[in-house]
């Protein structure tokens, strides 16, 4: 009956089920929540909800959705055995509803109804005192004011809903905003890719299947093989040691070990550049001249197969990207323009991402926007956060 | 309406656990559907101790099935000694004929064959392979599996209660997390905290644990901590601080046994850098 919630919970980004929904419907029918709104929010929650990352949304939407009957803490008992269907046959109950109507319409009128009585109480307030835990009416001061800023010390069973819902305690676990070597080690421990069992020879014992067929051939050893399953990706990174990139150092660190300790890669080759790749790519961050090798080199040996992934603001002067000898590093010429070298390794491998400390709401704003923008053109550029790192490595896993 | 109540009276913390209401309330709700409780949260909040305290509590039997990175979901349910057999066969010891006497239950077996309800904790999921949660959705739905070698059919006596506990090392897979109540652990408040320390040292100096709760609290919030220290790491700090008779007054400037709080020399380093600054 609570149809629209569900749908409003889904569209504000929420992944909740049809299987989950019916779980939440059973535990309604069977009495599991008071008639409170709190427990029905924890209900909800527990029942909804499945990663401390989404809590969030779901105190946003549940606030949002609630607005209307937000201050009174309590849904008032009969109503809520109405929802329910409490105390009435199930027979009973679809005599009284009208097949014409949806149940959406009962939604409706409960919501129009709750929110009478909040305006009714909302105007006794008004017209009375600011007094506070009187007649019984405490949750309701207390909720009403703690918006403006009147502090009553209610204790926490008084706390309704949707006032635990507005504290938005779990913001800080938002999927967007997390950085730790560790989340990103874990999303790199998704690009993988293990060898089609078909190809190569079977070199690797399978003991499982020689105990077994050892014990059917009653003791005589018989031995099985099978194909090795390894992870076939290999990895090119490349970083931006420029001076712009210090002030996002703890960020590009933590990437950098996450790569380092992931060893499930096939093969993992770092170089760093300055700004833009020119004719040579750095073997150390600290981009001395001389230690360095040729970028012409690295497109040479390095097949296809590789997935590329840069790592850098990508914010500098145009001419660094587009003009000859835009190199910014004194005494160092380059014939070809950075941006060309760009369409090089772009038009030798095939999948590669951008990866940018920079956030994205802010690539269009901050000092170097249009030489995000060039960039962007080509290459699929992504935040440099857990949740950039993501998409951009399931995009790294599938062909362009 | 007596139902309800009687459902949620059900769990209500044990003597040395202390559970919020929204803990207890969603491990009342996942024992009335019967379905697996998924805990999470920041190490060192007692995701563990969550399941002793519920079997404590309701008089149960706990089994704990700890997962590691090499479990599979086959392990849970029972294991097949043909190495045993087959040197029974060789040095003909035993009845091989009778492939039941080779059979071993594993914990989600025992926990489905014992004779009264258990509470089941597999601890740690995300340590497993990506797939094993996926593995186990039969099992945990229906309680119930087969062994091919015996043609027997394991069913559930009494559904055990299960409680499931994850680190966030991986993420888990959805058709599994749709099968499961979920509840996140967050840290604890201060306060909070304060009641969970008198559990562990119900003797505590007042002042001593004001002292050293403030730098606590104060340590976790320093940014860019790595590795912020957990309940556990207070116990031990409180009693370091106790055993050596750490002067009070100097306690949040002076920090002594800090190599207890943290465990990483950059956070050390970091926190002393923070504390010189002011």
């Amino acid at each position: 009956m609570f149809i629209s919630f569900f749908y409003h919970l889904r569209e504000a980004g929420l992944p909740v089920s049809l299987q989950e929904w019916l779980a939440l419907t059973e535990a309604l029918d069977r009495g599991l929540c008071a008639p409170s709104l709190l427990e029905f929010y924890h209900l909800c929650r527990s029942v909804l909800v499945k990663s401390e990352g989404d809590y969030d949304k779901f105190d946003m939407a549940f606030a949002a959705y609630f607005d209307g009957i937000g201050t009174s803490g309590e849904i008032p008992e009969e109503v809520w055995g109405w929802l329910n269907g409490k105390g009435k046959t199930k027979e009973e109950l679809r005599d009284r509803m009208d097949p014409m109507n949806t149940a959406d319409y009962d939604l409706e009128k409960l919501r129009d109804m709750l929110k009478e009585r909040l305006e009714e109480q909302k105007s006794r307030h008004a017209g009375g005192s600011y007094w506070i835990g009187t007649g019984g009416t405490s949750v309701l001061g207390h909720s009403g004011y703690a918006d403006v800023g009147v502090r009553v010390g209610g204790e926490s069973r008084y706390k309704n809903a949707l006032q635990v819902a507005r504290q938005r305690d779990y913001r800080d676990f938002r999927e967007d905003n997390i950085i730790d070597p560790r989340q990103f080690q874990l999303a790199f421990r998704r690009l993988r890719q293990f060898s089609t069992r078909i190809e190569g020879p079977k070199t690797e014992l399978d003991i499982d299947a020689t105990v077994r067929k050892t014990c059917d051939a009653g003791g005589n050893l018989r031995l099985v093989f099978d194909h090795p399953r390894k992870n076939t990706i290999k990895l090119l990174l490349l970083f931006d040691a420029g001076g712009s990139m210090l002030s996002y150092s703890r960020l590009c660190s933590a990437l950098f070990q996450a790569v380092d300790k992931s060893n499930h890669f096939k093969d993992l080759k770092v170089y760093y550049f300055h700004n833009c790749v020119y004719e040579h790519l750095y073997k150390t961050p600290r981009c001395r001249r001389g230690d360095w090798v040729d970028t012409d080199w690295v497109l040479k040996n390095y097949g296809s197969e590789y997935r590329v992934v840069f790592v850098g603001d990508a914010s500098m002067s145009d001419d660094e990207l587009l003009r000859k000898g835009g190199c910014c590093l004194v005494g160092l010429y380059n014939e070809i323009p950075g941006i060309q070298w760009l369409h090089r390794i772009r038009d030798r491998y095939s999948h590669q991402i951008w990866l940018n400390p920079i956030e994205d709401t802010l690539w269009d704003f901050v000092f170097g926007s249009h030489s995000i923008k060039l960039v962007r053109q080509v290459f699929p550029m992504y935040e440099l956060s857990v949740k950039g790192l993501e998409t951009g490595i399931r995009k790294l896993l599938v062909s362009r | 309406m007596r139902k309800m109540e009687e459902q949620l009276t059900r769990f209500r913390g044990s003597g040395d656990y202390v559970a919020s209401p929204e803990l207890m309330y969603a491990v009342n709700v996942a024992m009335a559907l019967e379905k697996p409780l998924l805990i999470k949260g920041e190490p060192g909040t007692g995701k563990t101790m969550l399941a002793r305290a519920i079997a404590d509590a309701l008089g149960k039997e706990l089994i704990i099935w700890n997962i590691k990175s090499t479990t599979k979901a086959q392990d849970g349910l029972y294991l097949y000694d043909t190495v045993q057999r087959l040197y029974d066969s060789q040095f003909g010891e035993g009845d091989v004929a009778d492939i039941k006497k080779y059979i071993r239950l594993g914990k989600m077996g025992e926990a489905f064959t014992a004779a009264e309800q258990t509470v089941l904790l597999i601890d740690e999921i995300d340590k497993a392979d990506l797939e094993f949660p996926n593995d186990l959705l039969w099992e945990l739905d229906r309680m119930e599996f087969f062994i091919p070698e015996t043609k027997e059919l394991i069913t559930a006596v009494h559904r055990p209660i299960v409680i499931i506990t994850s680190n966030a090392e991986k993420e888990l897979p959805d058709a599994f997390l749709r099968r499961c109540i979920f509840h996140y652990i967050a840290f604890p408040q201060a306060d909070k905290m304060e009641e969970i320390v008198r559990v562990h040292y119900p003797q505590v100096d007042r002042r001593l644990l004001a002292q050293a709760m403030e730098a606590f609290y104060w340590i976790r919030d320093v940014k860019d901590v790595q590795k912020k220290p957990s309940t556990s790491e207070l116990l031990d700090w409180l009693k370091a601080l106790e055993l050596s008779g750490a002067d009070l007054d100097t306690l949040k400037t002076e920090l002594p046994f800090l190599g207890v709080l943290l465990k990483k020399n950059q956070d050390v380093d970091l926190v002393n850098q923070v504390k010189a600054r002011g």
